[in-house]
């Protein structure tokens, strides 16, 4: 499912005194099947236009294309249901949205609102429970006895089970240490690689947007300012600099490399085993000269 | 001999006394910190690592061994003299801002401790200015970045000149600006005084920056030395949950692709010069 | 509709009346409350409209934010004129069709008590409008302060108040983004049976009290922390300081008080 963002607007507050402009004219298109990043500093409009691609937020100008519904201003819409069906979203600390009386019942909470039995919503609970690694026996638990890692895990298996064709993430990985971080990244591009899911990262980490997208959009004082490939997008460091974004760390060492060999690496290095990679090939050419 | 500051001799403490059966949150663990030092006490989620922050400042009080803190033992009685030396600063940004104000929110432990107006507005201006959030004395917290809540509260904390600043996971939940902004402002006071600063966090680059590294893993001190003598354990570090730096990341994927080093090196300038002497200048 | 609402508001300015001691404009709008009732005529609720203005350009509000933000108690005002207009039933009639009489008292009346109404609520908004809740705080707690001697917590009270002003909008931004997070699973808060909507709030209810009692827990812990322990032998930051002005203000209240009765019939 394409979602296209077209000229978007957005006011909070609109026509009061507090009125405060958040996204200027954006235009982003994020094709079915893809995995985009969104980068940029706190405050630059990324979680405004997250809230968009569910429709949470209608443009106060500019339209939004969500598979075939079209959002706009003035339209009341009563596809709305259908859009948040289909866009998962997984908001930043999303075990804070953890309510119902056991695990269980909190992820199936999503699916039944839209209509799924309660035998397949239990199927999904289920299934979800073990691809997120934790134990059939927090099923019956409540939510709120879980440790924090696992009511974090929950609060995604409670998204995914609505089964959404784009998954949104929000800083998923805020506040775990880093085997959680890294166990929950790895299994969202495991899910975009295996299921096609559509991806949509919110991140400040380059070092995520790097590895793990194929598309990155910045946003910058709430306009898109650069699309594109990572390829593309880090090539241009003075830019980067501009929207006080850093180069991922791999592509910093890179270049440390290259001043030092006065040589360049055919490719730039957007993890750090592609930096090893290139590196060795690049070395054992050299010898052979 | 450098004076003793907070001490913990076999300390074991368990949330859960009446069940046996769960392990305690922190077990049989021992050691010293010293004035002037930076101790970062590591270890993923659910180590212990933060039970072991309200251990130190009386916020709980173990069930077996002991805590020293000025070389006295934290009890009932030396507990508000205690608090009024060490500065805290918790995970949660919001949750510990109690001013209506930055400046009021500065003044709070100074009003506790019944510091005199005068000095009290001395203080509060100064505190401000070491953490150069001066240009927002008058700011409501939600108007505030996490990283500047986070400095407010490190200017709360240093107002009252306590002897340690303890940091308990302080920069977890802010993002990299804020988190650099928060370590550069603890290591410019450091330069500026001799604050003893305790971080407990699962940061690496936080835990790079400290002059000791004291490793929890489930509970139990696992390993303790300087970073660099930490970070060599390598797999065992991964095994554990934790991150290794960049660089010794990349030396070990370098020798994984055949490509022979000196060591595993621990800083990116180390790692460039080892791969320009053993490559280019021959 | 709420983000429209200014009543209880802070706005920053450096007016006259931002600059006056919160004490002054507290004990001011209570006297006034007194004095809005001294008026009974058109003279006396002239003199009333006429320094509500003057007080309302000194503050250097602009009328229409203020018109605009207390539209939801201009309603109420609308709805009491009319009460008035078609309930007295006193002196001449002034209007008559079909089953509807209108009397000449009705109107006076309702237009007394619309004045009235429309002045309290300027001045209140205005109180709140010019004037910082923490200073509001300070001034309550120092006005009730002898109230200590009745063993009444008015330190504790006061913190409680603070704290609680201060948590709104961190509150409200928590309320924001838990109503979404369920919204985005299909749960729906504005349409359907009331039934169905009371349900839908059930998921929000509970995260936002976990969430309070998680955050007054870490509030606790870090204020005792940092050194409190009760109001005893605490310094204070905020002081409140009376100026000339402050007296100024008040006396001219008084004065208003007494021109109003030599006009009052």
């Amino acid at each position: 499912m394409d979602i296209t963002l077209q000229q978007v607007s957005y006011a909070y507050s609109k026509n009061t005194p507090f009125e405060k402009r958040a996204l200027y004219d954006v235009d982003l298109h994020i094709p079915s099947g893809s995995y985009q990043a969104i980068i940029g500093h706190t405050g630059s409009g990324k979680s405004t236009v997250l809230q968009h691609l569910n429709a949470l937020l209608k443009p106060t100008e500019g339209s939004i294309k969500i598979g075939d519904v079209e959002v706009k201003a003035e339209k009341k819409n009563k596809q709305l249901r259908k859009v948040r069906q289909k866009v998962g979203i997984v908001f930043q600390f999303p075990e804070h949205q953890l309510f119902d009386e056991t695990v269980l019942k909190d992820i199936m909470f999503g699916p039944m609102n839209f209509g799924v039995s309660e035998e397949e919503a239990k199927r999904r609970a289920i299934e979800l429970v073990n691809l997120l690694g934790l134990p059939n026996e927090v099923l019956e638990k409540s939510p709120f006895d879980l440790s924090g890692g696992q009511m974090r895990r929950v609060a995604i298996a409670g998204v995914l089970a609505m089964n959404p064709e784009v998954l949104v993430l929000d800083e998923p990985t805020a506040g775990l240490d880093p085997r959680g971080r890294k166990e929950i990244m790895d299994l969202f591009y495991h899910l975009h690689k295996e299921k096609g899911l559509t991806t949509v990262l919110v991140t400040h980490s380059m070092e995520d947007a790097a590895r793990y997208a194929d598309r990155i959009a910045i946003m910058h004082d709430g306009k898109c300012v650069l699309a594109g490939t990572p390829q593309d997008i880090f090539s241009d460091e003075v830019r980067l600099m501009d929207y006080r974004l850093e180069l991922p760390q791999s592509i910093k060492f890179q270049k440390k490399v290259e001043q030092m060999m006065e040589k360049k690496l055919p490719v730039l290095c957007l993890t750090e085993e592609m930096l090893a990679e290139e590196l060795a090939q690049f070395l054992k050419k050299e010898r052979e000269l | 001999m450098k004076r003793e500051i907070i001490s913990l001799q076999e300390v074991t403490f368990t949330y859960t006394e009446e069940d046996e059966n769960i392990r305690p949150a922190v077990n049989n663990v021992s050691y010293t910190v010293y004035e002037g030092e930076w101790v970062a006490i590591v270890g993923h989620n659910g180590s212990g690592k933060s039970t072991l922050a309200r251990l130190m400042n009386g916020l709980l009080f173990p069930q077996t061994g002991k805590v020293r803190v000025f070389g006295e033992p934290l009890d009932e009685q030396s507990l508000w003299d205690t608090r009024s030396q060490m500065g805290m600063v918790f995970q949660n940004p919001d949750n510990q801002f109690v001013g209506a104000t930055v400046q009021d929110d500065v003044a709070f432990a100074l009003e506790n401790n019944g510091i005199p107006f005068e000095e009290m507005v001395e203080r509060v201006k100064r505190s401000l200015l070491k953490v150069k959030m001066s240009d927002f004395m008058n700011s409501e917290p939600h108007h505030l970045s996490g990283g500047q809540k986070q400095r407010v509260a490190i200017a709360g904390a240093i107002a009252l000149q306590p002897k340690i600043l303890l940091l308990d996971e302080a920069t977890s939940m802010l993002d990299p600006q804020g988190r650099d902004e928060v370590l550069s402002t603890v290591q410019q006071l450091r330069a500026e005084t001799d604050l003893t600063v305790i971080s407990i966090t699962h940061d690496l680059e936080e835990a790079l920056l400290a002059d000791r590294v004291i490793m929890m893993n489930q509970g139990s001190k696992y390993a303790e030395g300087k970073p660099e003598e930490i970070f060599q354990r390598g797999q065992e570090l991964v095994d554990l949950g934790l991150d290794l730096p960049f660089a010794m990341n990349v030396s070990r994927l370098l020798k994984k692709q055949g490509i022979p080093l000196v060591a595993e090196h621990m800083s990116e300038e180390e790692l460039v010069n080892d791969l320009w002497t053993s490559h280019f200048n021959k | 509709m709420l983000e429209k609402m200014i009543f209880g508001r802070f706005i920053p300015g450096d007016s006259f009346i931002h600059r006056l001691d919160a004490r002054a404009k507290l004990i001011f709008v209570f006297l006034f409350i007194a004095v809005v009732f001294i008026a009974n005529n058109w003279i006396t609720y002239a003199i009333l409209v006429v320094f509500t203005f003057l007080i309302i350009r000194m503050s250097r509000i602009r009328l229409y934010f203020l018109i605009n933000g207390l539209k939801p108690v201009v309603i109420l005002i609308i709805f009491t004129f009319l009460l008035h207009l078609f309930f007295t039933r006193e002196g001449a009639v002034i209007f008559e069709w079909k089953f509807l009489k209108i009397y000449e008292e009705g109107l006076r009346q309702g237009i007394f008590i619309s004045i009235r109404f429309f002045v309290l609520v300027i001045l209140t908004s205005i109180l709140t409008l010019t004037t910082t809740p923490i200073s509001i705080t300070d001034a309550l707690e120092t006005l009730l302060n002898p109230l200590k001697k009745w063993k009444l917590p008015v330190h504790e009270l006061a913190l409680m108040m603070s704290i609680s002003l201060r948590f709104i909008p961190t509150l409200m931004d928590e309320t924001d983004k838990i109503m979404k997070a369920q919204m985005a699973r299909g749960s729906d808060m504005t349409t359907g049976s009331m039934k169905e909507r009371m349900n839908a709030i059930v998921p929000l209810l509970i995260p936002l009290f976990v969430s309070a009692f998680k955050r007054a827990e870490d509030l606790a812990t870090a204020m005792e922390v940092r050194g409190y322990k009760g109001g005893e032998g605490r310094t204070r930051y905020r002081k409140l300081e009376w100026a000339t002005k402050d007296t100024v203000i008040i006396v001219t209240l008084l004065i208003l008080a007494v021109v109003l009765i030599y006009f009052r019939s």
